[in-house]
């Protein structure tokens, strides 16, 4: 069989499975969730053949499409299914249906207890279908169509659990905020359209490269991309959404709310690297957002006490790093996407432990309520740490090449603005090293703080069953060596380079020196969070706190801001246009109504019955004739 | 005699009967000022045609008569029939026709 014409066998094999699975009904109750895993694992294995014929071609030739059929062919506008895969393509195939089966794999154990978990299994095989489409799609129009897919798998999914109002709700408010995000998407969709009459990746790419368009255009496509990005990847402004995400399942954080859907915008950035790169005031806008986005993630995570909240603000933390890379331009693409793959390793890592905490302390989040858990849970604490270590840049395992290699970029910037990225870069790693200390430190060590609850319940922490802890092994021998591998004779770099492109920054200050200042912070924020929380005990009520916690536990009032600016500013907006509509439209409305009714009123009168004054009309009027008829002969 | 003078007079004619109309009550002197204005009109067909050596008015002033005749009889018939109702003659008291 051709390889070309296996790429559309990644996609149809997860949509296989959520057909069969949502529509097939209680009689595949007993076997759905195996059904969903074994698809999944087939798209990897497909995913792994294509991946291995690559690997034999030379670089150049690495590209390869397939056209299924045409979409919409009209005069002038010509929409395909077609797919392109490429190694960029081709690296999130592997991260999205390996993680994705690993996930799968977790969910059968985490799920075993849920009555609709053949409907979850569907959710997850929908997702991984359209999330493949949104990475293969070889124009912006079909890549729209996975957008939107992971958006609706993404929203079923966190209000999975949906008889908890606060899953609902969590899910409702997930979706409208990326629905601010997807409207950049078409708008940008549409102004490529209008500039270059098309919206496929190859023509429009090209065309943004050869310098030609004007570069106003340019940056406003690459602000609307942005806009998009951002709502994807939860970055600031449009990031409120992802800790309420963590309102569905475990394993659903950690797919698609760590590992892969909210990686799609550094994946769009990426891809779109021709148009930032020809628009430096969009590409400027991309790392302040990365920037502000690295902090205010990583301060969140200082303060939550809820152990998934606090992995969703170092998700945020770590794409704004991603996003923060993609702004840099060609020096930065490759290692975005490169710690995109290791924290998709990691990050999924730490999210299927903190489930499998879950799972042993009756589905407790409190980290206030853990404690000591490193005796009772062996395996978990082991993956967990090694996630650990790989998160806060401990020297050799993963996090450490893709993180350091970041920072290097941001001081490779150049100039003050360099100098400004290199710091912010550097104290975001602090603070990953501190508040992943934290987590550690409340869920592992210390002494055992969990109570009965008020039904005389007490936890019973257990490690979890194997279908669980062989993912988390997998995924932490990932965080272990995938930073590493990649970084040997920089393969990664060489082998993302055809597409991407890349160059070797040029830090004003030695890479060792940066290497050093990277471990030094880190060591500070471990330091920190050990004598917070290692050397005192854990209070199990979280204390009140300064400002900033306070702050930061309320999401450093984003849903506040929100609430001020836009529901009370849509409040009063739909008020005015009340009052204006019962003012102005009505009053013009009615007051016509009103002058004709009393105008008819008055004219009533002249109907008085009196034949005499009927009569008088007539000859005024015939009088008038006349004497106008004489007036127009006389003129 | 010069036959704009009939015109005069036709106008004269035509504003008593039609003054008659205005002013007067009672539907007998009323349905006469009627007959005045008809037949002032007719007088000036006959003398247009005068004037205008052709007999077009003549025969408009036949046809005019004719409809008169018409319009006395059912005219008249509607008057004795109101009065023998109402027991009056007066054109205001047949005022129920309003709104």
């Amino acid at each position: 069989m051709n390889t070309e014409n296996m790429i559309a066998l990644l996609i149809a094999a997860p949509l296989l499975g959520a057909v069969v699975l949502l529509c097939g009904g209680r009689r595949l109750d007993r076997t759905g969730h195996w059904i969903g895993t074994l698809l999944a694992a087939a798209s990897f294995v497909v995913g792994v053949v294509l991946f291995t014929d690559m690997l034999g071609r030379d670089a150049e030739d690495r590209t390869l499409s397939q056209h299924l059929f045409s979409w919409i062919p009209v005069e002038g506008f010509q929409a395909d299914v077609a797919f392109q895969l490429d190694q960029l393509s081709m690296t999130f195939v592997l991260l999205i249906t390996g993680v994705g089966t690993l996930i799968h794999l977790y969910s059968v154990g985490y799920m075993e207890h849920d009555e609709r978990r053949r409907r979850f299994f569907g959710f997850l095989n929908l997702f991984l279908a359209a999330m493949l489409l949104l990475v293969l799609a070889d124009n912006y129009l079909l890549l729209y169509v996975g957008w939107e897919g992971v958006g609706l798998a993404s929203y079923l999914l966190i209000g999975f659990w949906q008889h908890k109002p606060s899953a609902a709700t969590a899910a409702k408010k997930a979706f409208l905020v990326n629905r601010v995000g997807d409207m950049g998407l078409s708008i940008a969709i549409l102004l490529m359209f209008t500039t270059f009459g098309t919206f496929a990746f190859g023509p429009v790419l090209s065309a943004s490269a050869a310098g030609d368009t004007s570069e106003g255009k340019l940056t406003a496509i690459g602000l609307m991309l942005l806009l998009a990005a951002c709502g994807k990847s939860a970055q600031v402004p449009l990031q409120s959404w992802l800790g309420d995400a963590m309102e569905g399942p475990t394993p659903v954080s950690a797919l698609i709310h760590a590992a892969t859907m909210v990686t799609a915008g550094v994946y769009l950035i990426t891809r779109s690297g021709a148009i930032f790169n020809a628009a430096p005031d969009a590409q400027l806008a991309v790392v302040v957002v990365g920037a502000v986005t690295l902090l205010f993630g990583a301060i969140v995570g200082c303060a939550k006490d809820d152990i998934k909240k606090a992995l969703a603000g170092s998700t945020m933390s770590q794409i704004g790093y991603m996003i923060l890379a993609t702004g840099l331009g060609p020096i930065g693409y490759v290692f975005a996407i490169m710690h995109l793959v290791t924290h998709g390793f990691f990050k999924a890592g730490l999210f299927l432990g903190a489930g499998s905490v879950m799972h042993g302390m009756n589905d407790e989040v409190d980290m206030r309520k853990y404690g000591g858990l490193r005796k009772y849970m062996p395996v978990t604490f082991a993956t967990f740490g090694l996630g650990y270590l790989a998160i806060i840049g401990f020297p050799g395992l993963s996090g450490f090449w893709s993180k350091d290699k970041i920072i290097e970029a941001a001081f490779a910037q150049g100039g003050t603005e360099g100098w400004i990225l290199g710091a912010v870069t550097l104290l975001g790693a602090a603070l990953t090293a501190y508040y992943m200390t934290r987590v550690m430190l409340m869920t592992f060590f210390g002494e055992k703080r969990w109570q009965p609850d008020a039904e005389g319940n007490a936890p019973h922490p257990h490690e979890s069953p194997k279908s669980m802890t062989i993912p988390m092994i997998v995924l932490a021998f990932g965080s272990v060596f995938a930073g590493g591998l990649f970084s040997l004779n920089e393969s990664f770099a060489g082998w993302l380079e055809p597409v991407t492109a890349f160059e070797h920054g040029h830090p004003p200050i030695s890479a060792g020196v940066i290497m050093t200042a990277t471990i030094t912070v880190m060591v500070l924020g471990i330091g920190l969070a050990y004598v917070q929380y290692g050397r005192r005990p854990v209070p199990v009520t979280a204390p009140r706190g300064s400002l900033l916690t306070r702050a930061a536990r309320r999401d450093l009032l984003q849903d506040d801001l929100n609430h001020v600016v836009l529901v009370r500013g849509g409040e009063h907006l739909t008020r005015s246009l009340v009052y204006v509509d019962h003012t102005l439209v009505d009053g013009v409305v009615n007051g016509t109504a009103a002058s004709v009714g009393g105008l008819s009123g008055r004219l009533r009168k002249l109907q008085n019955g009196f034949a005499r004054s009927y009569a008088v009309s007539m000859f005024g009027g015939a009088a008038v004739l006349i004497a106008a008829t004489l007036l127009m002969r006389a003129v | 005699m010069n036959p704009v003078n009939y015109l005069y007079l036709a106008a004269v004619l035509f504003a008593i009967g039609a003054s008659g109309v205005l002013i007067r009550r009672n539907a007998i002197v009323v349905f006469m000022c009627v007959e005045l204005m008809l037949n002032a009109c007719n007088l000036s067909l006959v003398a247009f045609s005068r004037m205008h050596g052709n007999l077009d008015g003549q025969i408009l002033a036949f046809f005019t008569m004719v409809v008169a005749a018409a319009e006395v009889v059912v005219g008249l018939a509607i008057i004795v029939t109101l009065f023998r109702s109402r027991h009056s003659a007066s054109v205001d008291d047949a005022s129920l026709m309003k709104l």
